[in-house]
């Protein structure tokens, strides 16, 4: 088994957050983060269901825009790109949607080609040979590539989700709570997948996640969110960054009930 | 000394006319920034051959049994409900003319518009609702493609071009259901039915319904994809947006075919002014 290669102090920051605040309509999601994702780290992002874990990835890869403050790559502000530039950047980022989002009408080979159809003049016969490395990467044979999607199971969406997010080599790959819904097995292949990828092609990582077995198996750094109806106006959302171990030991009560997965006096009163 | 009321002032209709308002612009600005950016990618780039044509045959081909269907009761019904009023003013040899200019002028275009809108745009709707609550559109952009790109010009295409198509096939076959209803049951003259039709329709006629149907097809495509693109979530949201679609685009249809059937008229008078007559 592979573990989380260790965090380098000098990397410098491939993406970050700058005083980021979202809010949906009336509904304030993010308040104030400032985050930075360093070029080869597994950063892994924790919190409770609706704190704005998927919403600060979104973020980070420009799939929306923040209400306040800034999203920087590379150090330059996202917001100074056209529209033009934006598609073409973001092709340095891989995203495993949590359901895997794998288009519906098309077959898994199309799926997993579709990026390099879109974004490269790559001859067919050069598409079929990454699309089939990709899917072996993932550890799916040949046969499944003239599957639909609606004929696989949750795992076999997500390593096919996966080998889309790796056809196009990305810089960065982004994991949306990627063993949701995934027996204990399949779960610990996807974490040995993010592993196998993180050290194969030394991509950074990004992962939100609720499983704290992914916090121990891949993390280099971890950052909890906390939900802001549950916090004080002065207090920042950001209430834990350290290492996966600092994690588990950690001291402040609400990464402590959250590592533990109790629910505490106040959940149990508001499930009555 | 003055202690303020924390309480927050109960809502009035004046409240609900206001936020309602506002929704109302908020939503036709979004319309019209995401029709722009779309008539952007389609100067720009459009999409591969393999991406529009699926589209041409799922909104054309499919959608040519309805429209026939449509046209076909359409013109019959015509003649039902006219050939009664005609017989009592000594008139129904004229029954030709009345069905064949209703048809092509205006029910036509706007049945076979509110057919397809219910047919084409509410299912666009929900195909581009279910893509966007299953993240597929966010996948879209992250695999380094344009979602209105990819997504809304090909289905803009489809309707912009089949739709006046699919108009005329309408017209086409509700002229044949009218006739043949009109001389087969009615016993009207087939002579006089053609030759009345020819009297009275003029190729401006003709060419008015369809050219008001390229509209009707530019405002389903654009009301169904907005629609989709901004669908609320879970399974009501797309029933939702599937809804919306269609009652939107039907509402849009009636408003164009007012304001393109006066602009029409204008210009007919325009092009050909009626003789002055004096006394």
């Amino acid at each position: 088994m592979q573990t989380a290669s260790p965090l380098t102090a000098d990397s410098q920051p491939i993406i970050e957050l700058k005083s980021v605040t979202q809010r949906f309509g009336r509904n304030e999601v993010l308040r104030n983060i400032s985050l930075q994702v360093r070029r080869g780290e597994t950063l892994v992002l924790i919190g409770e269901s609706g704190c704005g874990k998927s919403v600060t990835m979104k973020l980070m890869m420009a799939l929306m825009e923040p209400t306040e403050g800034e999203v920087h790559w590379s150090g330059r502000p996202v917001k100074e790109r056209n529209e033009r530039q934006l598609v073409k950047e973001r092709l340095r980022f891989g995203y495993l949607f949590q359901g895997a989002a794998l288009f519906d009408s098309m077959s898994v080979y199309d799926n997993v080609a579709f990026g390099l159809r879109q974004n490269t003049d790559a001859a067919e016969s050069e598409i079929r040979d990454i699309v089939l490395a990709r899917l072996r990467d993932v550890g799916l044979p040949e046969v499944v590539c003239a599957r639909k999607p609606a004929e696989l199971s949750g795992g076999m969406k997500k390593r096919v989700g996966l080998a889309r997010s790796l056809a196009l080599r990305p810089e960065v790959i982004f994991y949306d709570e990627p063993t949701t819904g995934l027996d204990p097995i399949m779960s610990d292949v996807i974490n040995e997948l993010i592993l196998q990828t993180h050290a194969g092609d030394a991509v950074t990582s990004v992962v939100v996640t609720h499983d704290m077995q992914t916090v121990r198996k891949v993390a280099d750094r971890v950052v909890m969110l906390y939900p802001l109806d549950r916090l004080q106006p002065d207090e920042k959302q950001i209430v834990f960054e350290g290492t996966s171990q600092e994690t588990f030991d950690a001291a402040n009560a609400r990464v402590a009930q959250f590592v533990a997965g109790l629910a505490g006096e106040r959940m149990l009163e508001l499930a009555r | 000394m003055f202690t303020g009321s924390a309480v927050t002032p109960r809502e009035t209709w004046v409240h609900t006319v206001g936020r309602a308002t506002i929704e109302a612009v908020e939503v036709l600005g979004d319309l019209s920034l995401f029709s722009f950016r779309m008539l952007q990618w389609m100067v720009a780039r459009l999409p591969q051959r393999a991406v529009i044509l699926p589209c041409f045959y799922q909104i054309g081909v499919l959608s040519l049994p309805v429209v026939m269907v449509t046209g076909g009761f359409l013109g019959m019904v015509l003649a039902v409900q006219t050939f009664d009023q005609l017989v009592m003013m000594r008139l129904e040899t004229r029954i030709g003319a009345v069905i064949n200019i209703s048809l092509v002028k205006e029910l036509g275009p706007v049945l076979a518009a509110t057919m397809l809108a219910g047919r084409v745009g509410s299912a666009m709707a929900a195909e581009l609702g279910t893509m966007r609550v299953t993240e597929q559109i966010d996948a879209l952009r992250a695999l380094g493609a344009d979602p209105i790109q990819y997504l809304v010009v090909p289905r803009f295409l489809a309707c912009f071009l089949l739709i006046p198509l699919l108009t005329a096939v309408a017209d086409g076959v509700g002229i044949l259901g009218g006739w043949m209803f009109s001389t087969q049951i009615l016993g009207v003259n087939s002579f006089h039915y053609w030759h009345n039709s020819d009297l009275f329709i003029t190729g401006y006629d003709v060419v008015s319904g369809v050219f008001k149907s390229v509209f009707f097809g530019a405002a389903i495509a654009l009301i169904a994809c907005h629609r989709g693109f901004n669908c609320g979530a879970g399974a009501e949201g797309v029933g939702r947006a599937a809804t919306e679609a269609f009652v939107f685009s039907f509402i849009m249809i009636l408003v164009l075919d007012f304001f393109l059937g006066m602009f029409l008229n204008t210009l007919y008078y325009m092009l050909w002014p009626m003789p002055v007559t004096l006394g």
